[in-house]
């Protein structure tokens, strides 16, 4: 089936399955690869994008019931050429090491500082719970989340 | 934007320098393994074994064949005769002469050995083809009796291999001085004796494995994309274990999303695609699912620790006898049996124990093979013997921190080449500033005035607070050494440092990063030695194209052994390029002095030519001394004469709900001493991920086996991989004590916080519970487990 969406502002569209799943639907089909896949029961957060402004986890969404959205991957969330202000703090913070549950995490905690601009630390913690990352302990993460949102 | 007002800035050894791999990592723009495509490729799917043991009656891939999509399914048996590996998959370390190492297929032939064991392969044109097909493929079991335990294994009346007399694979024996070690145990005022359990972990990298193999029907080459730590390593095992010249293979770790050795394994997987992709003339890809990483990647731990301990009056501790049974798994992979004799050496600890007695035997089981995760073998042993201190303090009626204070080497003062029981020499230690720093910084005399206050109030919420004063061996290996362990490779570390026309300058590097940042961290080693700008620096790692020498990333080497070799390399740039200099002036090369990358005549600074200069002068050759060749590029191959042992004080502290069981670690202090620092950054990055690790082994994961051999907690649901919600915020400080193993003085770290981490925070939970005669808690410390534990002391039993 011919699946339709709007990812990172372009009008993309492709023949799929009707079961693929959103993150293959991206990574597969649209190639923006960005966007990983490191669990098959929904629980790492390393396959969140947004749609229509929310963060969702993509491995939990069929492409078919994003016909139409607007879908943002970690490609399309900075402005222009330089890093969004989350991607810039997790550089400066030291918030990643092997980077892969990264995307994920960034979008999601942009996904956070839209309920929560200015949160505390338990907020944050709280926030990112559906978010795996085996390298940083999360301590860095942390501090890159509470700067963006002490920022804004 | 700056996020940061005190971002770090950009400079050489001993720098915050922000990472140069981050900009592609937050963006997405990173390549993984599977986010690499080839044209015509085929998806290999796995037919796995679900039982955990088994002959295998007949297989039907009738059904699987006949599906669209779908080219080819294969059994084991019809690898075996289309003659596909020469040789079963590899152990590189057989302990003993006599160790039993039953052949290990990358499909299994006639009987399956554990849950996850391959059976046969599919291979289709798309993803979910290969998965679909997978499924259909039918396979006649017979079933056997399954070994599900050590204890099962040890009883000895069900084997895990059919044709084995014994689960039994090797006895290794470690034992310098046993008169002395009886006579310290004779003698002794106190004996402390404990059982451990390291249970099962699943190292839980966030990128699940993967592999996409590309032929070269014409040529011949075969070149392997695969998320390893050991592109080096595997090249020499495919060739080995597939008969394909080494020469016509390339392996590629493209970026690789975390290991924890996990990805340190010569895997079924890697072996398949390539043969297969040669056979086909196509290129083939597989990815593991996380719930099929259980039994598909091997598993860390698996140890029953016996410990005995003997100790004088004042709680001096006089020896340590231990004996391990170590759970193998079905088989012996790369280093499974060598990993709980890498933790032999430190079942003394940071103390001054003269005399260690240590035996383990290895035992086959039908669960999934076990090898190297975080720390292997070192955690475990440092776990023991910390856990054993704390009980010896409770024995002697000292505190924990007394107790260490009593028994460290040299009473905590520094000390250089101390000889310890095992017969190792530790390089350097100064361990009483680190125990020093982290009580002050955690404030234990406060927490226990809060403690004090908890318990006499009667709260339902009590206190812990747990104190690890550990040591580790990184810088793995010097050669010699590991051969004298049987090991079937050396521990050197290779590295090229060219200068480049322009100046710039390109490191080639055999250690493989997958999360440490080496090219930001050899990138500051260079500006450093050479005096230029870490942004002029190229690092070339993981292709074994670009890298042909190497011997990877696991055992915290990467900085002792890949990053001193780099120093070393670069010194010998450096001393060409001053020869060129003096050749240039006119002058002896022992009179140019070198500073901030240029070199002069002493005295006559005015005159002077940067090292980059020099690039073009060497390239261009037209005016070089007599006798030398063209071009700045220098190798080394840096083989340590020592290993590296690094140390640190940790204190958890711990909430413990006794009516509902619960444990929440609510703060953590961590003082490591790793030596000379290159970033205080990583270093810090390391020690935070790592104290995750060891704390989610205390509190959180463990592969559950029924007594079926199935593995009950496969997914992330099950097995609790800790989030930001459960992990506090981490204090974390440093001392410096540089390592005389090697001239840049540093250590490792990658291992440390794992090391420290899970006796901190268990020795914190028993300190909560000791008002009820609690001393010991089997990990994790589950509410179940807690609330079990509080009931029996209460009489009430469960």
């Amino acid at each position: 089936m011919e699946v339709s969406v709007t990812v990172n502002d372009v009008s993309r569209s492709a023949d799929v399955e009707p079961r693929t799943l959103l993150v293959h639907y991206l990574r597969d089909h649209l190639d923006l690869t960005g966007t990983n896949v490191g669990c098959d029961t929904s629980s790492c957060g390393a396959c969140t994008v947004h749609i229509d402004g929310r963060s969702a986890k993509s491995c939990t969404v069929l492409a078919a019931s994003a016909e139409g959205a607007d879908i943002t991957t970690i490609e399309g969330l900075a402005d222009g050429d330089g890093l969004h202000p989350m991607q810039q703090a997790f550089h400066e913070c030291h918030a990643l090491q092997c980077g892969y549950c990264t995307p994920g995490m960034i979008m999601a905690a942009t996904s956070l500082l839209e309920e929560y601009p200015d949160p505390t630390e338990a907020q944050v913690r709280e926030g990112l719970e559906g978010n795996l990352c085996r390298c940083t302990g999360y301590h860095n993460i942390v501090k890159a989340v509470l700067a963006v949102g002490g920022a804004s | 934007m700056t996020a940061v007002e005190d971002a770090p800035t950009t400079a050489g050894i001993g720098h915050r320098m922000l990472r140069k791999e981050d900009a592609k990592l937050v963006t997405g723009e990173a390549k993984f393994v599977d986010d690499i495509k080839a044209p015509g490729q085929l998806w290999m799917g796995m037919v796995r074994s679900t039982m955990a043991h088994a002959t295998i009656g007949s297989i039907d891939t009738s059904e699987a064949e006949a599906m669209p999509g779908v080219h080819a399914v294969y059994t084991g048996e019809q690898l075996a005769e289309l003659g596909l590996w020469a040789a079963p998959l590899p152990c590189a370390w057989p302990v003993t002469e006599d160790m039993v190492n039953p052949p290990h297929n990358p499909v299994a032939v006639g009987e399956a050995k554990h849950v996850g064991d391959i059976l046969a392969v599919v291979l289709a044109e798309t993803r979910y083809g290969a998965a679909d097909a997978a499924e259909q493929v039918i396979v006649d079991y017979e079933p056997l009796g399954a070994v599900t335990s050590i204890e099962d294994a040890m009883a000895d009346d069900v084997m895990a291999h059919a044709d084995l007399t014994t689960n039994k694979a090797f006895h290794w024996p470690l034992d310098p001085n046993p008169e002395a070690t009886a006579a310290a145990f004779e003698n002794a005022a106190h004996v402390v004796k404990a059982r451990f359990i390291q249970q099962r972990l699943i190292p839980t990298p966030m990128e699940p494995r993967g592999v996409l193999a590309i032929p070269s029907p014409a040529g011949g080459e075969v070149t392997l994309y695969s998320a390893t730590q050991v592109p080096h390593i595997l090249k020499v095992m495919i060739a080995a274990t597939t008969g394909i010249p080494e020469s016509k293979i390339r392996v590629i770790a493209p970026a690789v999303g975390g290991g924890f050795g996990g990805k340190l394994n010569v895997d079924a997987d890697a072996i398949l695609s390539v043969t297969l992709a040669n056979h086909l003339g196509r290129p083939v890809r597989w990815t593991e699912t996380r719930s099929e990483a259980a039994g598909s990647s091997h598993q860390g731990r698996g140890q029953i620790q016996h410990m005995e301990a003997a100790a004088d009056a004042d709680g001096k501790v006089t020896a340590v006898k231990v004996h391990l049974d170590a759970d193998m798994g079905a088989y012996m992979m790369l280093i499974t049996p060598g990993v709980p004799l890498l933790g032999s050496f430190l079942y003394t600890g940071v103390y001054d124990i003269p005399n260690l007695s240590f035996s383990c035997d290895g035992w086959f089981t039908n669960m999934t093979p076990t090898d190297a995760y975080r720390g292997a073998g070192r955690p475990e042993a440092s776990y023991a013997i910390e856990r054993v201190m704390d009980m010896v303090a409770g024995e002697v009626g000292i505190t924990p921190e007394e107790v260490r204070a009593r028994n460290y080497i040299n009473g905590g003062e520094f000390f250089e080449n101390h000889e310890a029981a095992s017969t190792l020499i530790f390089d350097s230690g100064h361990y009483r500033p680190a125990h020093d720093k982290a009580l002050e910084m955690a404030d234990v005399a406060g927490l226990r005035a809060e403690q004090a206050r908890r318990r006499e109030a009667g709260e339902k919420v009590q206190l812990g607070i747990g104190m690890c004063t550990y040591v580790e061996i990184c810088g793995l290996a010097p050669s010699r050494a590991l051969g004298g362990l049987n090991y079937g490779a050396g521990g050197w570390e290779h590295a090229t440092v060219r200068m480049l026309p322009t100046g710039k300058v390109e490191v080639v590097s055999g250690s493989t990063p997958h999360g440490q940042g080496h090219e930001t961290a050899w990138s500051q080693i260079i500006a450093t030695k050479m005096g230029i700008s870490p942004d002029d620096v190229t690092v070339l790692h993981s292709d074994t194209a670009t890298s042909p020498l190497g011997l990877d990333t696991y055992g915290s080497r990467s900085l002792a052994v890949g990053g001193v070799a780099i120093a070393m390399a670069a010194d010998k740039v450096i001393d060409k390029a001053k020869q060129i200099a003096a050749h240039q002036f006119e002058a002896s090369a022992d009179d140019i002095v070198f500073e901030e990358g240029a070199f002069s005549v002493a005295g006559t600074p005015a005159r002077s030519v940067h090292i980059q200069e020099l690039g073009f002068a060497a390239f261009a050759a037209h005016d070089l001394p007599d006798g030398m060749e063209p071009n700045l590029q220098e190798q080394v191959n840096f083989d340590p004469p020592n290993f590296a042992f690094p140390f640190g004080t940790h204190v958890a502290v711990v909430e413990v709900d006794e009516e509902t069981g619960n444990v929440e670690l609510i703060d953590y202090t961590a003082v490591d001493d790793c030596g000379n620092q290159v970033n205080p950054l990583i270093v810090e990055g390391q020690v935070h991920g790592g104290i995750v690790q060891g704390a989610a082994q205390a509190l959180y994961e463990v592969a559950i086996y029924d007594d079926q051999g199935q593995i009950t907690n496969p997914s992330l649901m099950d097995y609790l991989v800790p989030s930001a919600a459960e992990m506090p915020s981490i204090q974390v400080e440093s001392t410096v004590t540089p390592s005389t193993s090697n001239p840049l003085g540093v250590k490792g770290v990658g291992e440390a916080g794992t090391i420290g981490s899970a006796a901190a925070v268990i020795n914190a939970v028993c300190d909560a519970l000791s008002p009820h005669g609690i001393t010991d808690m089997e990990m994790p410390a589950t509410p179940w487990r807690v609330r079990r534990a509080i009931e029996a002391a209460e009489g009430g039993g469960s």
